[in-house]
């Protein structure tokens, strides 16, 4: 679903990923684990598309189809969904609000036609329960005034209704307690299928007890220096990332 | 002058371009400039009786001895007030046979504003064909105001058939030497409104429904009296979504509201005239004056604003809050895009007890416009505990514009509580990036998130008007990212 092949991104002129090679299938889940600055949320960019993260080398193909070659609004009706480490607040603009408009922009870009307000809601209330995003919720406005929880459920919810073929979750755990870290892994375990690829990219390995990856690559210094099963992600919690030429975390 | 002249000229090539056609009609037109002998041209046209004309030459003498205010945060070339007509016979519409002689473009914007197919013929000036009998509408409307007691026609209609209203309140709230622009409106005003509720009456429609149905001709020097009785209520909309263009350049309107004891005027306007091309040429310059009087007890008067058009907006609807326990608001989206320079904002004057008002103010610059915020708050020796809430933010959207605030306030009682919000926001990259991860596009992301900003104001909008402001303000702001 995902070939990835020599990337190599510049950011402010300065290389980050040096050489990336990645492929993911369908139904896989993906872990990339990484000391700070080893580019892990620059691949997470550069997947999405953002501005400022250039692209001098090598090739992502998504779906058979040049990546690269998408804006970042057509790489999301594709089916690429980005979990921000730090989500975005929207004053003014309801949770409900925000939601509707982008299904329904994501719908008119693959040509289906738009939902009404009743079919609507009844998809956000059946996708909200389980994720404990409460009535009151949706009708506040988009992460302002939400908790480190709050804004990582909101995420969560979001991906549950656009049904992405690509979930990119950049560094779902950070800010979280326990008990948010296990609802939000729940969401995320409830999305996974066959249909499905996910990239989970963390820090530590905590996250990864509760959302379990079939590869687990270490990233460090703009390149993939080692790729192993998830015992591979229990290894580093012992021995951290220093045998990987970067400081222990 | 001669950049005026220019401009004058360049909105002729626009207008020109615009409708394809030109036409020469025959009107009588008050000789070019301004003397007394325009005046008294003017008001014999009209039939008017000899008080109001004597009022009109007193506005124009005090007016000669007058001088542009320069306060406002406003460039543009000197006026000729000279080099202008005031007066021409209402203006022989082109009715055209079909929406397929109207410029696409125009449609295209109806289209994205969800206006109706009728009234898009009736906007763009289509003959509506006899199966919308748009007459027997009116009709109804208008059986429906007289039913009530309602009192709604053109300015010189009221001047002849409720003389006694007119004389009473014409100029009781802008005073003919109220300000330059004033000063000149009340010389030469050609045409507006005239509301007149009676006591206890809850004028039983939005008297917009009326407007927008009725095809709104436009004047360069408008005049609009509304008047609340003893208890009664009336909500107005002034304006449409639908760009309007105007063939003059120079526009200076005056509305007066007057609100007796417990009455309540809510009134609403959308201005959305030619701001100039890109480079600012041909824009329409807007002095407004607006005002109005809560002068009785516990009376309540509400200026809801929304101005996207227009190259310079002047205007500061305000309200004088005479009767105890009245109340101000004043609620106000102002946007600006390509070269559009505006400055407005609002007046709060606290005579009477107890009085309290609330000004919420959503300034949006992008391109290279320059938005103002000028109000002021001021409290008398004898208006005991006064409120007075103010909120001013701006948004900024690009690198090249600018957005201003400047609030007066004056205070010569202590017992007032007045407090002051202001904040300035940019629309962040890592916003639209956001929104656009989720399959949101740019100008979608833009008009989304600068409805969310200015969402406190339209909710204060009729609700069916609501909509319509909603997409206008993603449409003003096209193409200003990128």
């Amino acid at each position: 679903m995902l070939e990835i092949r020599n990337l190599h991104v510049t950011v402010g002129g300065k290389e980050i990923l040096k050489g990336i090679d990645l492929d993911i299938r369908a139904g896989e889940v993906h872990a990339i684990m990484g000391p700070n600055g080893s580019g892990k949320s620059t691949l997470s960019y550069v997947l999405a598309g953002r501005d400022g993260y250039v692209v001098t080398e090598g090739s992502i193909r998504f779906k058979g189809k040049d990546l690269l070659e998408m804006n970042v609004d057509e790489r999301a009706a594709a089916g690429v969904f980005l979990a921000f480490q730090y989500p975005l607040e929207i004053p003014g603009v309801t949770t409900m609000t925000f939601l509707k408009t982008a299904l329904n922009a994501q719908r008119r870009a693959r040509g289906e036609e738009e939902l009404d307000a009743v079919r609507f809601l009844k998809l956000v209330r059946e996708k909200s329960r389980p994720l404990n995003v409460s009535d009151d919720m949706l009708k506040r406005s988009l992460n302002v005034g939400y908790s480190g929880g709050e804004k990582k459920r909101a995420e969560v919810l979001q991906m549950s209704l656009l049904e992405p073929v690509l979930a990119v979750l950049d560094e779902t755990d950070s800010g979280l307690d326990i008990d948010a870290l296990k609802t939000v892994a729940e969401g995320v375990n409830a999305l996974r299928s066959p249909e499905r690829a996910m990239v989970v990219i963390t820090h530590y390995q905590r996250l990864l007890d509760y959302i379990v990856p079939d590869v687990v690559h270490v990233l460090s210094q703009g390149r993939i220096v080692k790729t192993g099963g998830k015992d591979l992600a229990l290894e580093l919690e012992k021995s951290g990332y220093a045998e990987y030429g970067a400081d222990a975390a | 002058m001669a950049a005026v002249k220019e401009t004058v000229e360049t909105v002729g090539e626009i207008e020109k371009y615009k409708y394809g056609f030109f036409t020469d009609i025959e009107s009588e037109k008050a000789p070019l400039g301004l003397t007394e002998d325009t005046v008294r041209f003017i008001s014999a046209k009209k039939d008017e009786p000899e008080w109001l004309l004597e009022w009109r030459l007193a506005a124009f003498r005090r007016w000669q001895t007058m001088t542009e205010p320069t306060w406002a945060k406003v460039t543009y070339p000197p006026i000729d007030f000279q080099d202008a007509y005031y007066y021409s016979a209402p203006k022989q519409t082109v009715k055209l046979d079909s929406l397929d002689q109207v410029d696409p473009k125009l449609l295209e914007t109806y289209e994205k504003l969800g206006i109706p197919l009728t009234e898009q013929k009736m906007l763009a000036g289509v003959a509506v064909d006899a199966v919308f009998d748009s007459v027997s509408v009116v009709t109804t409307f208008k059986e429906k105001l007289a039913e009530a007691g309602v009192i709604f026609c053109p300015m010189s209609e009221a001047v002849k058939k409720h003389p006694e209203l007119v004389k009473k309140y014409l100029g009781s709230v802008v005073p003919s030497s109220d300000n330059f622009y004033a000063t000149l409106n009340s010389a030469v005003f050609s045409e507006g409104s005239f509301v007149y509720i009676p006591e206890g009456v809850r004028c039983p429609m939005e008297l917009s429904t009326y407007f927008r149905i009725n095809e709104k001709q436009t004047g360069q020097f408008e005049r609009t009296l509304i008047i609340a009785d003893k208890g009664s209520y009336v909500s107005y909309l002034e304006g449409c979504t639908a760009p309007q263009r105007d063939e003059n350049q120079l526009h200076a309107a005056v509305v007066e509201l007057i609100a007796h004891d417990d009455a309540e005027i809510k009134y609403s306007t959308v201005q959305n005239w030619f701001p100039g091309d890109e480079e600012g040429k041909g824009g329409v310059y807007n002095f407004v004056t607006k005002r109005g009087d809560c002068r009785g007890e516990n009376s309540k008067i509400s200026w809801t604003q929304v101005e996207t058009g227009s190259a310079i907006t002047w205007k500061y609807p305000s309200c004088i809050l005479r009767g105890d326990n009245s109340r101000g608001e004043f609620y106000s989206i102002a946007i600006s895009n390509g070269r559009q320079q505006v400055d407005s904002g609002t007046k709060m004057i606290h005579l009477g007890r107890n009085t309290t008002s609330r000004i919420v103010s959503k300034g949006i610059s992008a391109g290279r416009s320059s938005n103002t915020y000028r109000g002021l708050v001021s409290v008398h020796r004898k208006a005991e505990n006064v409120r007075n809430f103010t909120q001013c933010d701006s948004l900024l959207i690009g690198d090249r514009c600018s957005a201003h605030t400047v609030p007066y306030i004056e205070t010569k009682n202590p017992t007032a509580i007045l407090e002051h919000e202001a904040t300035t926001s940019k629309i962040g990259d890592d916003q639209l990036f956001y929104c656009m991860q989720r399959g949101i596009g740019e100008e979608e992301a833009v008009a989304l998130i600068v409805n969310g900003f200015c969402r406190d104001v339209l909710q204060q909008l009729p609700m069916e008007f609501a909509v319509e402001a909603q997409k206008l303000v993603g449409i003003s702001l096209e193409g200003s990212v990128g």
